[in-house]
């Protein structure tokens, strides 16, 4: 049998986060076949196409899909899922969304999350905020996975897949799309980025946080990141909240400023390759898991660095 | 209009959280415990709803061992209306949860489902969408701002890079998260009402379903702590050990 792997994108470009979550699926062992469910998204499947290791990208284009919705996209799948012993996603904001959809349809417990693959039945994932990874087996006969792509190294894109177009059902639009409201930023998003610059508390205003950290960000081409408290107190929107119940990043290097560390912002970082952690506070958790640490204020310290780099 | 609300008690969202030396688990006995806490901002959600005029009936419910009864009376607190608990000792995951809370819903016909977007135990994030599917409901997880007009929710979504706005008839299901609301503090009279207040009570099988779970749990372990770091003492050697020693820059 075949894995499908469901891509994610934005009608326009193919994320990265598919190219991550490939390597987790081809680790199942089986043909992954790609599908690229959307409206306009002849692109998307070119771009798909060259992703190494597929071997076919399946496309579905019908207005109905063009905003990823959870119930006609949870439709298409399920109206496919017969050809595959394993339906695979990324953990993104639409993978949480539609992924268990299908699987309770399916009527499969979706292993949600997954860190490594340990067999085709056999995965690790992280509970309780990363603070115990479980070992998991599953018992039922399709498996419904998402996969957390700081995890996974992203697979090369250097193949040329066959495309196809595949037959979409009268799909169901329960639920209308009204608006999004979504940053335009020139940096990178905060999933793919290199480098990441994260502030928390110490900063106090909305303007400290830009002020100092915009400059540091855009000098290292990195994304900017944030504590829960920062935006809780809205120094920083929520879309770059990073943490347990925020986004979970695993870049090069993570530079966190004035953050403390609350193990819930620390489930979200912890696995940066290198750490670099500014805090007033000697004391402070964060310095415990940073490669390196400076004490001192971020008011002065902060630009001095985006000035020395 | 009647809301129902799901919830779960889990380990205290301030406790550090201990692997058994066996492997087999966390940690539970002896360990403070409490509502999820994205449960608590559903049923804050909920009673709003209620103080506002626009629901008449807030039911809570859990699904558990007996002490699951200790959230259910927190949500009666905060001020749901009724509370059922469908007793079971043996483990439920997510799609076990969500076949029970169907069959709730089907007794107690709600308009809206309100439930947290993940438990922080095992941080699935998976009962709300699987109770949709389960019911052909529409969904709106990961609710940052819910209204109700009449038959339809119009609900905000934290996504990735923003947030989007859907609408939906009822009913509906949406799904918590962290920026929906702030619970209250339950008041110490209501506290005391709430404690000596009645509650459903069901059981798994008197419901007549399977909870069998489909996860085997092979093992549950520590991560590997990182390698303890080095503090510098300025930023000159912060950037020189970056680009020299880590090269990173």
């Amino acid at each position: 049998m075949t894995t499908l792997l469901i891509a994610e994108h934005d009608n326009r470009t193919l994320s990265g986060e598919t190219d991550r979550a490939l390597t987790a699926a081809l680790a199942l062992g089986e043909p992954v076949d790609v599908l690229v469910a959307g409206h306009g998204v002849d692109e998307i499947a070119r771009q798909a196409a060259t992703l190494s290791g597929v071997g076919k990208v399946l496309v579905a284009d019908d207005a109905a899909l063009t905003h990823g919705l959870a119930e006609p996209l949870s439709q298409l799948i399920v109206s496919l899922a017969d050809s595959f012993s394993a339906l695979v996603a990324p953990a993104t904001a639409i993978g949480k969304d539609v992924m268990p959809r299908i699987a309770a349809r399916l009527d499969v417990m979706q292993i949600s999350d997954i860190i490594a693959v340990e067999s085709a039945t056999v995965f690790r994932r992280p509970i309780y905020a990363g603070s115990a990874i479980e070992t998991v087996e599953t018992t039922d006969s399709k498996r419904v996975v998402t996969v957390r792509t700081s995890a996974f190294d992203p697979a090369a894109r250097e193949g040329s897949a066959s495309i196809e177009t595949v037959s979409v059902p009268a799909l169901e639009v329960p639920a209308r799309f009204v608006s999004e409201n979504k940053s335009q930023s020139e940096r990178p998003d905060l999933g793919a980025a290199r480098v990441v610059v994260s502030g928390g508390r110490a900063f106090g205003s909305k303007e400290k946080f830009e002020e100092l950290l915009t400059p540091l960000a855009e000098k290292l081409g990195a994304a900017l990141g944030a504590s829960r408290v920062a935006v809780d107190s809205g120094y920083a929107p929520n879309e770059i909240q990073v943490g347990q119940t925020g986004r979970v990043v695993a870049p090069e290097l993570y530079i966190a400023c004035g953050i403390s560390g609350a193990i819930q912002h620390l489930a979200g970082m912890k696995n940066a390759k290198v750490i670099v952690a500014i805090n007033q506070d000697a004391e402070a958790p964060i310095f415990k898991i940073a490669d390196y640490g400076l004490v001192g204020d971020v008011f002065t310290l902060v630009p001095e660095l985006t000035e020395k780099l | 209009m009647k809301i129902m609300v799901a919830v779960k008690r889990v380990i205290d969202a301030n406790v550090r959280v201990k692997v058994k030396a066996d492997g087999t688990g966390v940690e539970t006995a002896n360990v403070k415990m409490a509502m999820n806490p994205f449960d608590e901002i559903a049923v804050e959600e909920a009673v709003r709803l209620k103080e506002k005029g626009i629901a008449e009936d807030v039911v809570a419910v859990s699904i558990g061992p007996a002490q699951a009864q200790d959230v259910l009376r927190t949500a009666l607190a905060m001020g749901a209306t009724r509370a059922v608990h469908v007793a079971t000792d043996a483990p439920v995951e997510p799609l076990a949860v969500a076949k029970v809370l169907k069959a709730v819903a089907e007794r107690e016909q709600p308009n809206l489902i309100v439930l947290g977007k993940q438990a922080i135990d095992d941080d699935s994030n998976q009962t709300g969408q699987m109770l949709a599917a389960l019911l052909d409901w529409p969904q709106a997880t990961f609710a940052s701002q819910v209204e109700i007009a009449g038959e339809t929710a119009r609900v905000t979504r934290e996504v990735d890079g923003g947030t989007q706005t859907l609408e939906m008839s009822l009913p509906a299901i949406v799904t918590t998260d962290l920026r929906l609301n702030e619970p209250r503090y339950a008041s110490l009279p209501n506290v005391m009402k709430a404690r000596k207040a009645p509650l459903d009570t069901l059981t798994v099988e008197e419901l007549g379903i399977d909870i069998t779970p489909r996860l085997k749990v092979l093992k549950v372990e520590t991560p590997p702590p990182r390698p303890a770091g080095v503090m510098v003492g300025s930023v000159d050697e912060l950037i020189a050990r970056l680009r020299d020693e880590a090269k990173v820059l």
